[in-house]
Parts: structure tokens; sequence; C-alpha cells
């Protein structure tokens, strides 16, 4: 199933009577996803798009409609109380799309995932979401840019995933699994914790890498990967011309002192044998020349 | 240590989270019992004079301080920050000086920033000055506090040179801070030495200090310096306050204490309408959808731009979420702007839809005019919807296919029109 979703993953979707939430909801059902189960507390017994039943609590839906996964649109104000909610049901793998939620209340959720230690996982939030394609997209990501194949996909930000992932596929190369992890702070799962899925995931052969300024994540992968991983990895870090100090966009892409710029995390990166596209344009490119070899 | 610390100063000196001035900390922490002098805010001169004597009368002691309310920190350093020994009058002559000067600091840039209010205090006679902060590690996915003995100084330069001096402890956020380890930090600071209470009243503090970062939503708290008195009393001498804006919809408070002066007009414009917009000074007006792939647009112009001196003029995400409206207002401010040379639209469409960018740019463009060269590169939901509209609208729009593709197109429109424009 490539790695942590699959034609056998079972999805509910919280916040799918909100316009976000039923907007791409659809458009995980169009795509083959099964969603067999949407949860918006105070509206249980309703269906939505005449098949997928809504429950109160992702307890109920877990229980009645044997979700093992969740995706979730609630808005900020809601947003960590709904992560909160899918990882108390027992929810394997939880991706939360929404963007601006608070880092004091993501403190909390990342304390109870320690304790939850690995069993159950969160990507997001502010994320796109996951992809294998043809098999099961979790996410907002455009469905149809995508081909199966063994290249994995993982990312901070979300449209340079797609632009990685249309290279890819222009250049006739599919991809296995992609992953948006998001570009706040305080978040779910890193690089490293997708990057050791993929060394063990028969389906995939190769991995682009793509990073942004601010944090120390990046350097964190490269350390990892110049350790255990035995594939080639392509990366990309945006933000190399970005001004010290301020806010682009991702709480998490600031530069702070001398940590977390581009070149920092590019020197970081090549010293553990990847190989880093120097534009935008050429992160399929790159990591197809590494494979040829 | 001096790297972990290193990671913390955009909070220090980026113009990044929701920022307030000195006083307004300082009434947030009386709010939760963070021991402050005494202080009243000053707008005018006549403000000021009247706040020093009133000081005067309360306090008994002739000495108070006038100190310059920007958000830029170094006030002191750069002149702004002063004690009146000679009583009101004194106080009075020190505002005429610094009211309305144009205050240059470490953090300002050298063209400063015009002071329009100052923040009347007494003065203190103080035994030791230290440092404290509260702030969000987000390596370690914690709060932490950080807290030195080496108080009034440019902190980072201690971190740099004496990490060994700067003490920090982690929250877990299941039990919050704890008296220990406020106690710990106490002890770790030496403060038996300037009386027994010391420790009590700095856990006492630090447990405020603490609450008001958690119930306020705060991105940082900084304390420098945080002051042992004669009298073994601990009180906040500076508080530098930063919010995280994301938890806005919560704090309705916050829209009140936004000084419109401090902010980037234009930046403050995108806010208004929901945008993420930041100036950079060059002359290719960018729209793209997304953080990453707005930066890596910054720096794929860059990359073809540099020999021919074009570079971006801002970074302009609409994110997933922008309406029509957003996308037209956002358009409008690049097309307003006299630097941009050329535009470069960039859209990789997820939750965005090629049409909606498509139908904000030409409502913006019928509405303002188009006088540059615009390319656009649009990919992903909704494409091809997107590119009718475009090739509809009549406008003179140059099509690219791929980013990199894109950023050659506005280079070489540029390079042609400012050839054009010279001959």
């Amino acid at each position: 199933m490539s790695i942590l979703v699959g034609k056998e993953t079972k999805v509910v979707v919280q916040g799918i009577t909100g316009s976000a939430g039923s907007f791409h909801a659809k458009q995980c059902l169009a795509y083959g996803t099964q969603v067999v189960a949407g949860c918006t507390p105070g509206r249980g017994g309703e269906t939505f798009e005449d098949k997928v039943p809504v429950f109160d609590t992702v307890a109920e839906a877990r229980e009645k409609a044997g979700v093992n996964a969740s995706l979730i649109f609630v808005p900020p104000p809601g947003a960590a109380d709904a992560l909160l909610e899918a990882l108390d049901a027992g929810i394997e793998l939880v991706v939360c799309i929404t963007e601006g939620i608070p880092v004091i209340d993501m403190l909390k959720v990342r304390r109870v995932l320690e304790g939850l230690a690995g069993k159950q996982r969160l990507i997001g939030p502010n994320c796109p979401g996951i992809i294998t394609p043809d098999q099961c997209k979790m996410g907002i990501m455009p469905g149809h840019i995508h081909r199966p194949g063994k290249i994995g996909v993982v990312s901070k930000s979300g449209t340079l995933t797609y632009e990685a992932v249309g290279q890819l596929t222009a250049a006739g190369v599919g991809q296995s699994t992609c992953v948006g992890i998001g570009g706040d702070p305080v978040a779910g799962m890193d690089f490293i914790d997708v990057l050791e899925l993929f060394n063990k995931d028969p389906e995939t052969d190769g991995v682009i890498l793509i990073g942004e300024i601010g944090g120390g994540a990046e350097e964190r992968a490269a350390e990892y990967i110049k350790r255990e991983f035995k594939k080639p990895v392509a990366g990309f870090i945006a933000g190399t011309t970005a001004p010290p100090g301020k806010r682009m966009g991702h709480a998490g892409a600031i530069i702070s002192g001398g940590l977390g710029t581009a070149a920092a995390k590019i020197e970081a990166l090549e010293s553990a044998g990847v190989r880093v596209a120097p534009n935008p344009s050429e992160m399929a490119n790159t990591l197809l020349a590494m494979m040829k070899k | 240590m001096c790297c972990v610390f290193a990671q913390y100063q955009f909070a220090a000196n980026g113009g990044v989270f929701v920022k307030i001035h000195e006083y307004q900390g300082k009434q947030i922490f009386a709010k939760y019992g963070v021991p402050i002098p005494k202080g009243y805010p000053a707008f005018t001169v006549d403000e000021a004079e009247a706040a020093a004597k009133k000081l005067i009368e309360e306090t008994g002691s002739p000495v108070t301080v006038v100190k310059a309310q920007i958000h830029a920190g170094g006030r002191g350093k750069g002149g702004g920050v002063k004690v009146a020994k000679g009583g009101a009058a004194d106080a009075r002559a020190l505002a005429e000086k610094i009211l309305g000067m144009q205050l240059v600091t470490v953090q300002t840039g050298p063209e400063g920033q015009k002071v329009r209010r100052l923040y009347i205090e007494q003065g203190l006679e103080m035994v030791k000055e230290l440092y404290l902060s509260v702030l969000v590690d987000r390596e370690k996915r914690r709060i932490v506090v950080m807290a030195s003995t080496e108080g009034g100084m440019d902190i980072e330069e201690v971190a740099h040179n004496t990490p060994e001096k700067i003490l920090s402890i982690y929250v877990d956020p299941a039990t919050g801070l704890m008296p220990f380890q406020a106690r710990k930090l106490a002890f770790g600071l030496g403060l038996p030495q300037y009386g027994k209470e010391t420790v009590g009243k700095f856990t006492k503090l630090l447990l405020a200090l603490y609450e008001c970062f958690v119930k306020d939503d705060c991105a940082m708290l900084e304390i420098n310096p945080l002051c042992v008195l004669k009298n073994s009393d601990i009180v906040a001498l500076d508080a530098k306050v930063t919010f995280d804006d994301n938890a806005e919809f919560r704090h309705k408070d916050w829209a009140s204490l936004l000084d419109t002066n401090e902010e980037d007009p234009i930046e403050l414009e995108a806010k208004h309408v929901g945008l993420n917009y930041v100036s950079l000074g060059g002359n290719v007006g960018c729209l793209v959808n997304g953080a990453g792939l707005a930066m890596a647009t910054m720096d794929i112009i860059k990359v073809f731009g540099e020999k021919a001196g074009v570079s971006p003029a801002n970074f302009l995400d609409v994110g997933g979420g922008a309406n029509q409206e957003q996308v037209t207002k956002a358009f409008s401010m690049i097309l307003k702007s006299p630097a941009v040379e050329a535009i470069f639209v960039n859209i990789f469409g997820g939750i965005m839809k090629c049409d909606v960018i498509a139908n904000g740019v030409v409502a913006a463009a019928r509405e303002i005019g188009l006088k540059v060269p615009l390319v656009v590169r649009l990919e992903g939901t909704n494409v091809e919807l997107g590119r009718k509209i475009l090739s509809e609208s009549g406008l003179a729009i140059t099509a690219a296919t791929t980013m990199a593709d894109g950023a050659e197109k506005v280079v070489a429109a540029v390079t042609a029109a400012r050839k054009e424009g010279g001959k």
C-alpha cells in the first residue's frame, strides 16, 4: 500500500458539512477514496451526497463505519478539539488541513501525540494532506496530476508538492505516496517520520524532499539521511531570497538568526548526499538524474 | 546553547507577530499580577509633565523616567529613554526632546522610527538587573522559560559569548509551569543573596507571567531588565509582548492595541482583506498561491533576473481560501505599486481554483488598467476554465508553461520594456 494510506483506508471527514469540508470530501470521493463517514456535531443522522452517513462524534463513526483515518477541515477555533477527538477515538491516521491553529493549542495536541508513542499519527496541520495515487487521496491536492509509481514526495509546502508531482508526471514518472507535512512550527509527523516509512517501503525507490526556511527540521532530516536512508533523495529549499525576520506565510517560514537559513539547510542536505535542485523547476530532473546512474 | 538561542531571535527582532508597545504590555502584566513600576502613557508634552507630577506626588521621589514608545528594541542606546532627576519640569524638557524625534535603534534600520507616544515611569533604585523571557521552542515543542543574571544587556550577545549564563526550563503542557521549576530558576539566578523573600516573589511573578503567556496566546514575553529593588521587590522594568496572530479570533481586544504607525501601510491593507503580503523592494509583482510556492517563485525570479537587475517586488500568498474579491484586491495592490515593471502570476491550484484567480486578475486589470507586461502560469484545479477566462478577456497576457518558463519570460519582459523606454 506504499505508506500510510491505500485502498483499504477508510476515512471520516470531520467538518464535512462546512464549505471546504464538503467541497473536498466530494473531490476525494470522486478520486476513489473510501470516504465512509462524516462528522459534524449536531448533524448526526444526515447523509452527505446521498451516500455518506454523518455522525455526531468520531467515536460513533469509528464504531459504525469502521473508519481508521480522519481528514479534518474544522476551522481554527475548534480544530485542536477536533484533532484530540480523533485521537481519543483511536483513529490511526489523522490528517489536518486547517490553517491558522494557535500554537498554544498545538502544544497540547503534540503532548497527547507523544503519549501515543507512534501508534497513532498526525499529518499537518496547515498542509495539503496525503495521497497514494489511484488508491487514496486524503487531502486537497489536485488528484489528476498524480500517477502511480515509485517516487515518494515529502514536503512542508502544499503548492510546491504539486509542482514536484507535476514535474514527475510530465517526465512519465509516477509517485508511491506524497505527504504534505505542513509548515507550522508545531505539527505532527516531520521529515524523519515520513522518511523512515519510505526507507522501509518496497514501493518507493527514491524521494523528493521539499523544505523551506525556518526551524531545524531539514537539518535533522539530513542527519538521518546520512545515517540510515538507503534510497536516492533530491531536495529543494524554498526561501533562498527571503529577507530575515519576515514571516513568509507559513508561521514556520522565518529566518531566525543564523539558523534555519536556506544556505544552512542546503549545505546540510548536500553533505548527506542529497542533490539539491538549483531551482524549483528542476526538482524531478534532479532526482531522475541521480537514479539513472 | 548559543545556537539554541539564535533560533529565538525572530521573536525578538522580526516584524513577525502582533506587536504592542511597552506600556500596553505592562498594562497586561498588571492584569495578571506581574509587578510593574508605576507609570502613565503620554501622547503630548503636557500629558508627559502631568504624568510626571502625578508620579512624584504618588511616590514621593522626584525621579521619573521618560521612555519613547516604539515597537523596536534598543531604545535606551538610541537615546529614547532618559532619566529626569529634576522633577516634572525636567521630565517635560526631556519629553520635548524625545517626542517627535526620529529614533534610530539597532532594530529600526537607519531610517529610524518616529516617536509618537511616551511612557512616564517612576524612577527606582535597583540592586540587580536580570533577564527573563517566555516563548515557544519549536524544536522541543514546548514553552521555554529563559532567565539570566545578565539583565539589561543585549541578550543575544550574552547567549553567544557566555551561553552558560542563560538558564532554561521547559514546560509540560499537561501540568503547566510548576512552582518548583520557577524556584529552580530563582536559586540558579542566585536570588537569595538579595533577600530571603526574593525566591517567593520571583516564583509568584513567573507563574503570573506564564499564565499571561498561555491565556493571552503570546508568541513571546520578554522582560529585560527584570529588576530586584532595594527592598527585595522584583519588578518588570521593561515589557516586550508579542501575540500569536493565529489566535486573533479569540482576542477581540488586540485590534485596539494595534498602532498603525508602526506597520507597513501596504502590508496592513493586505492584512485587512486577509492576504499575506510582504514588500521586498524589487520590480516584479508576484501573485502566488501557497507560501512555499510563493517563496520558490521569488527565488526563481532572482535566479533568472539577477544579472538583469530584476527581482521580486513582493511576496504575496493568496492562500487556498481566497475568494474572487480578495484576488481582485491582491492584483489591484500589485497594479498600483509604482515600482512594478512586470507581473508574474504563478498558480498551482489545489484548494484555490484557477478560475477564481483568472476572474480576479481580469476584474482588477479592467478596473485599474494593465500598463505593464503580465506573465501567467496556471496549473491544477479548474485550469482549463482559468485559461479560457484569461484568453477570452482580451488582456495582453503572456502564458507560461512552467515556473522556470514564467520566470524567464517575466525577466525578458522587463528587459524588453526597459529597452523600449530607453529608445
